[in-house]
């Protein structure tokens, strides 16, 4: 093999994506978040706007799609890179401040940072991201390009050393790559922890003639959508980590599975693909060197199960994607029977940077035995939503508070779902725990794939468990009986705590029920279906007993235990808005002007708390669902 | 669902032209349904029983795989479709009341389709736009913070889309083609 070959190669690729890339970042750029949660939030049309408005000044500036930027609270975003201002992050787009921007901006000299969010460089005007309250504990590796790189020119990414760290392996031997990740201690992200190196190298001793690396991306956690994000925002970055693992263990072919539901990212991906073909990365002789790999795209169907290992190999195969016993394990028996590297987005990610960077380097962030970064996407309640990565042994309390800026409208936090429905719920006592593979794991919740849900005290975590629940019960592929059969019954009993029936013996069976699921199920989906349930009998025991014994919510959210009352003397008699807003038309106007609910008819959507004027705000929750005695009087 | 006047030939002949286009082997057949929808929208059962003959497996394997897995759909999608997102997020700011008032206003269950075919009403995990909870997409247009009165304003514009199209030659559908070409860039 040629070593040198190979990197002289690079210093050509490098020089002509430098020469073509140069030129385009001199001049005025307009850089449009367009990850799904962007569309999703209108970007197609800012980007649209945008390129309308310069249009019709007659500018010279580029619009450039670029992937998340972590910021989702303010999607839609772009950023303005201009010669002679550091580049600026806007949030909260709409056409009129499209407009304005154009026009002062790019036209003009004034860069309005009185709408902009950050800048992206250490200048002595406007402060940057880093300077935020999160900037001092985010530390970004994998997501460091997201949101900076034309996701679809793959010379936007090797100017940035895109591909340097593929030379630098080639020019050296395979084992070299494989020392390097062991002495790293890279843990598999998918959530299980468990160390990439060991797995790669089972995979290279499995014997046989053909090898595979599989990329998993069956991302299917409610509330999760990291790998999507680094797929849609940078996917050479995890292309050039497959290419180097299969290097490693000696594999020439080797597949991406990810979801039919992520079309951006599928595009993305396969963009992506033909380019490196086109530029000799993959292929079969990859940078003039002997070594030859190739990639394609299995797009997987939407079946939760589909995420564990040797379910997601059946599924390839053209099968019921249901797991199977192990050991074997893939690593000495799996796609087609042949030893399979199966590793997550994130893991792939990790790889080109520890091989460039060196595993000391890796080792030096994060925890002695969780080494490296951990990359969460933060939603539900609180104040920043959006995707965040901080060195592992963060505390959960400095993720919510700092990174995520507490919880909005001044709420009172009542616990962190953290792991998607494999994971738990952790209340507040729990706060201060590190997050690492092994301090979660203690804690009853999982590291996962990542997914973070803040909750506060208007959460019922009842609810909360039935709702996880019910996804594993519908995911289930039905193989073990205790799965099939013992969460179904699990959900019933909590259909009925819901609705305020049972008692202190339901609690115990639920338990025991869970135990059970837990301990007869074959796959990580079974064995940690009942971890939001268990999680919430600890720690939120109350509340529960709350729903039985009192039949009563305390969070006012269970619609059977509930009830929506008008009070008569904060009702303004005069006005109509919940009359007007009642779907069901159960709102009516009494003989003495005042209104009334018709609890028969009430769906209980909350429509007419939301529209009560807040001067009136006559409208309450009542639980348990009993009418105070002065209305009941009236009926009588 | 009964078949439409002359679908029964369509589905014939695209089941034809996608298997003829792929390799007839067992591990290709979920790549081969989702081509399949593609072109029809939905799998009809004429169209699973036409590729198990073609590559040779029992009809109840491929209508295992397509009843396993949640991208392929056994119902035809309607003129409008209509998603609420349940993911958790959604969920916890009261997707399911947005889901139920669809269900009320179309008279179907979730995972149908009217008889008419004017309207199918899905549930997905996550669309991805958790900020914007409950989130509702309706025809590829994500509309965010849907609350019950809102689910009247969308079936009102949906329905006076139908109008429009049936009486002139329909504005409403040329906006759907925009939007997509849009997505597709």
């Amino acid at each position: 093999m040629s070593g040198s070959g190979s990197e002289k190669i690079y210093s050509k690729l490098y020089e002509q994506a430098k020469a073509k890339v140069e030129p385009k970042e001199s001049k005025a750029r307009v850089l449009v978040g367009t990850a799904t949660c962007g569309v999703s939030a209108g970007a197609l049309k800012i980007k649209e706007d945008f390129e309308r408005e310069i249009k019709e000044k007659d500018l010279d500036a580029d619009v450039v799609e670029v992937g998340c930027i972590g910021h989702c609270y303010a999607e839609p975003m772009a950023v303005i890179a201009k010669p002679g201002f550091p580049p600026v992050c806007y949030g909260y787009l709409d056409e009129g401040l499209v407009h304005r921007l154009v026009e002062d901006f790019l036209g003009g000299d004034d860069p309005s940072y009185e709408y902009a969010l950050a800048a992206l460089e250490r200048n002595d005007v406007f402060p940057t991201f880093e300077d935020f309250p999160r900037g001092v504990y985010e530390q970004k590796l994998i997501l460091e390009n997201c949101g900076f790189i034309d996701v679809r020119d793959i010379e936007s990414y090797i100017v940035r050393e895109g591909y340097s760290a593929l030379s630098k392996a080639l020019a050296g031997k395979p084992a070299e790559v494989l020392e390097e990740i062991k002495a790293a201690n890279l843990r598999g992200r998918g959530g299980a922890g468990f160390p990439a190196g060991i797995k790669w190298e089972a995979c290279l001793n499995g014997g046989a003639d053909e090898r595979y690396v599989i990329c998993n991306a069956d991302e299917g956690d409610p509330g999760a959508f990291m790998d999507r994000s680094i797929l849609e925002s940078d996917p050479h970055l995890v292309i050039e980590g497959m290419i180097l693992c299969a290097y490693a263990i000696g594999a020439h072919k080797g597949y991406l599975y990810i979801r039919a539901e992520y079309p951006r990212a599928v595009r993305h991906v396969q963009e992506a693909i033909n380019q490196a073909r086109e530029k000799g990365l993959l292929g079969s002789s990859i940078m003039d060197t002997e070594f030859a790999f190739d990639l394609d795209i299995f797009q997987g169907s939407g079946a939760f199960v589909c995420g564990e290992a040797t379910a997601l190999v059946n599924s390839m195969e053209g099968k019921m994607g249901m797991p199977e016993s192990r050991p074997p394990r893939l690593a000495s028996k799996g796609f087609r029977g042949k030893p399979t590297i199966l590793n997550n987005v994130k893991t792939f990610a990790y790889v080109p940077f520890i091989i460039n960077r060196g595993a000391d380097w890796f080792k030096g962030i994060g925890t002695d035995h969780s080494p490296g970064t951990a990359v969460f996407s933060l939603v539900g309640k609180v104040a920043n939503t959006g995707l965040v990565e901080v060195p592992m042994g963060t505390t959960l309390r400095q993720l919510i508070y700092e990174v995520g800026d507490g919880l909005p409208n001044e709420k009172e936090f009542k616990a962190v779902q953290i792991g998607g429905p494999s994971g738990g719920c952790l209340p507040e006592s729990a706060l201060d725990v590190p997050i690492d593979f092994d301090s979660l794991h203690e804690a009853g919740a999982i590291m996962g794939s990542g997914g973070l849900v803040v909750m506060d005290e208007d959460d019922c975590m009842v609810a909360v468990a039935r709702y996880f629940l019910e996804f594993t019960q519908h995911e289930s592929c039905g193989k073990c009986t205790f799965c099939r059969l013992g969460t179904k019954h699990m959900l019933d009993i909590l259909n009925d705590i819901t609705m305020g029936e049972g008692d202190e013996e339901t609690l115990s069976l639920l338990k025991e029920l869970a135990e059970d699921v837990r301990d007869g199920s074959l796959c990580n989906l079974g064995k940690t279906a009942p971890n939001p349930v268990l999680t919430t009998l600890e720690y939120f025991y109350d509340e529960y007993r709350a729903h039985i014994e009192e039949g009563r919510c305390p969070a006012l959210v269970c619609r059977n235990l509930i009830l929506y009352y008008i009070e008569p003397p904060k009702c303004s008699k005069l006005c109509n808005v919940c009359v007007g807003s009642c779907p069901t038309e159960a709102i009516f106007t009494r003989d003495d002007g005042l209104k009334e609910i018709d609890q028969e008819k009430c769906v209980k959507c909350a429509n007419c708390l939301k529209a009560c004027p807040p001067e009136y705000n006559a409208i309450v929750k009542i639980s348990p669902p009993v009418l105070p005695p002065e209305k009941e009087k009236k009926t009588k | 669902m009964q078949l439409m006047e002359g679908e029964k030939e369509k589905i014939l002949s695209s089941v034809d032209e996608v298997l003829s286009n792929s390799s007839k082997k067992k591990e290709n057949l979920i790549t081969i349904l989702q081509k399949v929808q593609a072109k029809l929208g939905y799998l009809p059962a004429l169209a699973m029983e036409k590729i198990a003959d073609g590559i040779n497996v029992p009809a109840a394997d491929v209508y295992g795989l397509a009843t396993f897995y949640n991208q392929f759909r056994l119902n035809p999608p309607g003129d409008h479709q209509v998603k609420v997102c349940l993911g958790t997020a959604c969920y916890m700011v009261g997707g399911d009341i947005t889901l139920e008032s669809f269900e009320r206003r179309m008279d179907i269950k979730e995972g149908e389709t009217t008889p008419d075919r004017r309207y199918s009403l899905e549930r997905v995990a996550c669309v991805g736009c958790c900020t914007m909870a409950p989130v509702v997409v309706v025809d590829d247009e994500v509309e965010g913070k849907v609350t019950p009165t809102r689910v009247d304003g969308i079936m009102l514009e949906l329905e006076s889309k139908n109008g429009k199209a049936e009486s002139k030659d329909d504005p409403g559908e040329n906006q759907v083609t925009h939007q997509k070409e849009g997505e597709q860039e």
